[in-house]
């Protein structure tokens, strides 16, 4: 797939980008139909998609190739379409569709198979969860749609000819993780600094290519996407309680053994 | 009338505003302490793009425009002043009389260094005898054998003794005019020149991570094709440049207004005095409202300058009052922040004192206000 000649051959790499309500702002769910209330705060892209848009464009700078991104979600989507492409990914493609409103994260992984088996691509890149819904199943999802090896919680990535090798993270270090291309990698934090977008970049981005795909042109069922259809339902949601107020100790001479009292209190010692 | 932004202008502010908020923030208050200047922040800048803003791709630059600049300027200074001079300074007096006067040859070997932040350029013209009358410049450059032979001193010139300075392009008297009067011209000299050193550094009341030295030249000779420009246009080239430069301190003043509300705004809703938030007294609210109005209006008369600028039309007199009302702002702001932190603002770790001991500069530099009413009294037609 997609080996355009030369040696090491030029990889293309998708990533998938999904935009997110800020978490600067306060987030809602709208009451009608359980679903976010995406128009009630600002939409930026999904932190850990950054972290996987620089993997992308550090392989591109290192194999060749071309990066493009993908994203199914609603208009506002365009917005980190425009920020990944400002920070020089090559195109993208937009699944927007009425019909994938409420689609949870099976149905997604679902959407995005099938425009990306529209596409040739040596390599998926992934955040691996979002900051909203955080299911962290996307990535292991499509994998299994497309048939292909998933590496999953990657901090380092390294590809030679087709063989990728990844340092998986674990709670005790990492383990190394090797499979073929073409493949599917979701990335955590510590895999990268994010560059920021120079003017330059901003600039082309609006010159760049954006297909935009409705679900008929990805050929996506619509008996299995949306909320009607969902594999999974949100029966009930409430607001987080706010924070209590914290305890202010006052050091009189005793400070150290009010701390450890209210430490022993709370079973912390 | 167009509202707003366009979307490139508004994603590079937005940009900015976020690495300002990220990488400056943290860190800059320790560099400020030691007086220290912030390489590895210059160097991500640099990364940016930042430093290559209003030049084209050809020379290495970002294709921009100078409003491009003075947004980055804005929001840099929201933050820190130190950096957002070491910006402008670079860019408006290092690198801008290269890509306006300079010879092509001087363009290919200086500007993709300068653009990149990798290098960093300067600007001499004040002297220990005066800045405000920059027609009396001291400092003489003789023509000898095909060189210029340059002797005198340029005082609290900014990014001139950096370890990334590559030159300074300096204001000089190269002859006498028929009428009489001295022959000014501008003249490149690289550092490490033989007979160019950086004298002492100042110890400042602001700007203390940012890079400010008096030069001596004693007998330094450059070639003569280090001429930048016309010989003879040297004033009424700086002259330019000063007009354009305004407008970019003018930005950077709002960005320190407008850092000043951010930060007041935050205090307010924090500190609680007599059982109630700072931010339910009156005359806490209407400080701060007067404060948004000063950095509004400011933005606005620096915005207008630049379009008038970029629209190829007169701007001398609406950057003139673009500079003056924004240092006033940016001093009046920074005293009205201290004051609502209380005993805090006095204190070098809050932003607000940091933003009181930069603002005062803003009134000085690059043309004091006194400076800009006379310009603008003369733009006014009234008698010289
Ligand atoms: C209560 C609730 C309401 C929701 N409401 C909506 C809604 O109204 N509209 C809506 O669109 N979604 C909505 N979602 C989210 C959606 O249903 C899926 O959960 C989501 O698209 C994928 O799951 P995730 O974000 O947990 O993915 P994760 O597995 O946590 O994400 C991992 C990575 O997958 C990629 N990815 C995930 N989603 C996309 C995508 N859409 N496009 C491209 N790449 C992607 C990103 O790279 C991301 O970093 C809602 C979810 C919940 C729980
Ligand atoms: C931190 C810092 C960085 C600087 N960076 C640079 C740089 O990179 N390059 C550079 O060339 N210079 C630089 N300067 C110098 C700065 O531009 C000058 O200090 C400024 O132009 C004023 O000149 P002066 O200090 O000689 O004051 P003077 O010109 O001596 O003025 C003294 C006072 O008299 C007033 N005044 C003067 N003439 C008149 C008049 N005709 N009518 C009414 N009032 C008048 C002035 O407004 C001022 O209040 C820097 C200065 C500082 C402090």
């Amino acid at each position: 797939m997609g080996v355009q000649g030369g040696w090491p051959p030029a990889m293309n790499i998708v990533v998938l980008v999904k935009q997110v309500p800020d978490t600067a702002t306060e987030r809602k769910l709208s009451s009608d139909d359980k679903t976010l209330d995406r128009a009630a705060s600002d939409g930026v892209i999904n932190e850990l998609d950054e972290y996987a848009i620089e993997e992308a464009l550090l392989l591109r700078e290192k194999h060749g190739g071309e990066v493009t991104v993908l994203t199914m979600g609603p208009d506002q989507a365009t917005d980190s379409i425009r920020k990944a492409l400002s920070m020089g990914a090559d195109k993208a493609v937009h699944v927007n569709d009425e019909a994938l409103h409420g689609s949870d994260a099976l149905q997604t992984a679902y959407a995005l198979s099938r425009a990306l088996g529209r596409m040739e691509f040596d390599l998926v890149v992934l955040g691996s969860e979002s900051t909203d819904a955080r299911t962290g199943v996307v990535g292991a999802a499509l994998a299994e749609y497309l048939e292909l090896p998933q590496l999953t919680l990657a901090g380092k990535v390294d590809i030679e000819g087709r063989a990728i090798k990844v340092q998986r993270l674990t709670d005790y270090g990492y383990d190394v993780v090797e499979a073929q291309l073409p493949a599917v990698v979701s990335v955590v934090e510590k895999i990268n600094e994010p560059r920021y977008p120079s003017f330059k970049l901003i600039m082309q981005a609006k010159k760049k290519p954006v297909e935009k795909l409705t679900i008929a042109d990805a050929e996506i069922d619509a008996a299995k996407v949306g909320l009607a259809n969902a594999t999974t339902e949100t029966v009930d949601f409430a607001p987080a309680p706010p924070r209590a107020a914290g305890t202010i100790v006052k050091d009189e001479g005793d400070g150290g053994t009010k701390v450890a009292d209210f430490l022993a209190e709370k079973k912390f010692v | 009338m167009p509202h707003g932004l366009s979307t490139e202008h508004e994603e590079l502010r937005r940009t900015v505003e976020t690495f300002a908020r990220e990488e400056v923030a943290p860190v800059i208050g320790d560099y400020y302490e030691r007086g220290a200047f912030p390489y590895d922040i210059v160097a991500k800048m640099g990364r940016m793009g930042l430093f290559g803003l209003p030049f084209p791709e050809e020379h290495g630059g970002m294709g921009g425009d100078y409003f491009a600049l003075c947004l980055a300027l804005e929001e840099l200074a929201r933050v820190d002043s130190s950096v957002a001079i070491t910006l402008e300074a670079g860019v408006s007096l290092g690198a801008m009389p290269i890509y306006r006067f300079g010879s092509d040859e001087q363009k290919k070997t200086w500007l993709p260094r300068l653009c990149s932040g990798e290098a960093l350029g300067a600007f001499g013209l004040t002297e220990p005898g005066g800045g405000s009358d920059a027609g009396a410049t001291r400092t003489t450059a003789r023509p000898v054998d095909g060189e210029w032979v340059i002797n005198g001193t340029k005082s609290f010139i900014t990014n001139s003794g950096t370890d990334i300075t590559v030159l300074v392009t300096v204001t000089a008297v190269t002859g006498e005019r028929d009428n009489g009067r001295p022959e000014i011209s501008a003249i490149l000299v690289p550092a490490g020149t033989p007979g160019f050193s950086v004298g002492q550094k100042y110890s400042k009341v602001g700007w203390n991570a940012s890079d400010t030295n008096e030069l001596v030249f004693d007998d330094c000779r450059v070639p003569q094709a280090n001429l930048v420009g016309e010989r003879g246009r040297g004033y009424a080239q700086f002259l330019r440049i000063l007009d354009e430069g305004r407008i970019a301190i003018a930005a950077l003043s709002v960005g320190l207004a407008q850092g000043c509300v951010d930060e007041s705004l935050r205090y307010a809703a924090e500190r609680e005095t007599f059982g109630k938030h700072i931010g339910q007294y009156q005359a806490i609210q209407f400080k701060i409202a007067d404060m948004e109005a000063r950095a509004h209006t400011a933005r606005l008369a620096y915005y207008d300058a630049a379009s008038r600028m970029l629209a190829g039309e007169p701007f001398k007199k609406q950057a003139a009052i673009a500079k003056l009302a924004a240092s006033n702002a940016a001093m009046d702001n920074s005293r009205d922040a201290t004051q609502i932190f209380g005993g805090y603002g006095f204190m070098n770790e809050y932003p607000v004192g940091r933003f009181y001991r930069d603002a005062k500069i803003l009134e000085i530099g690059e043309g004091t206000s006194e400076v800009q009413r006379m310009l603008i009294a003369r733009e006014l037609g009234l008698p010289t």
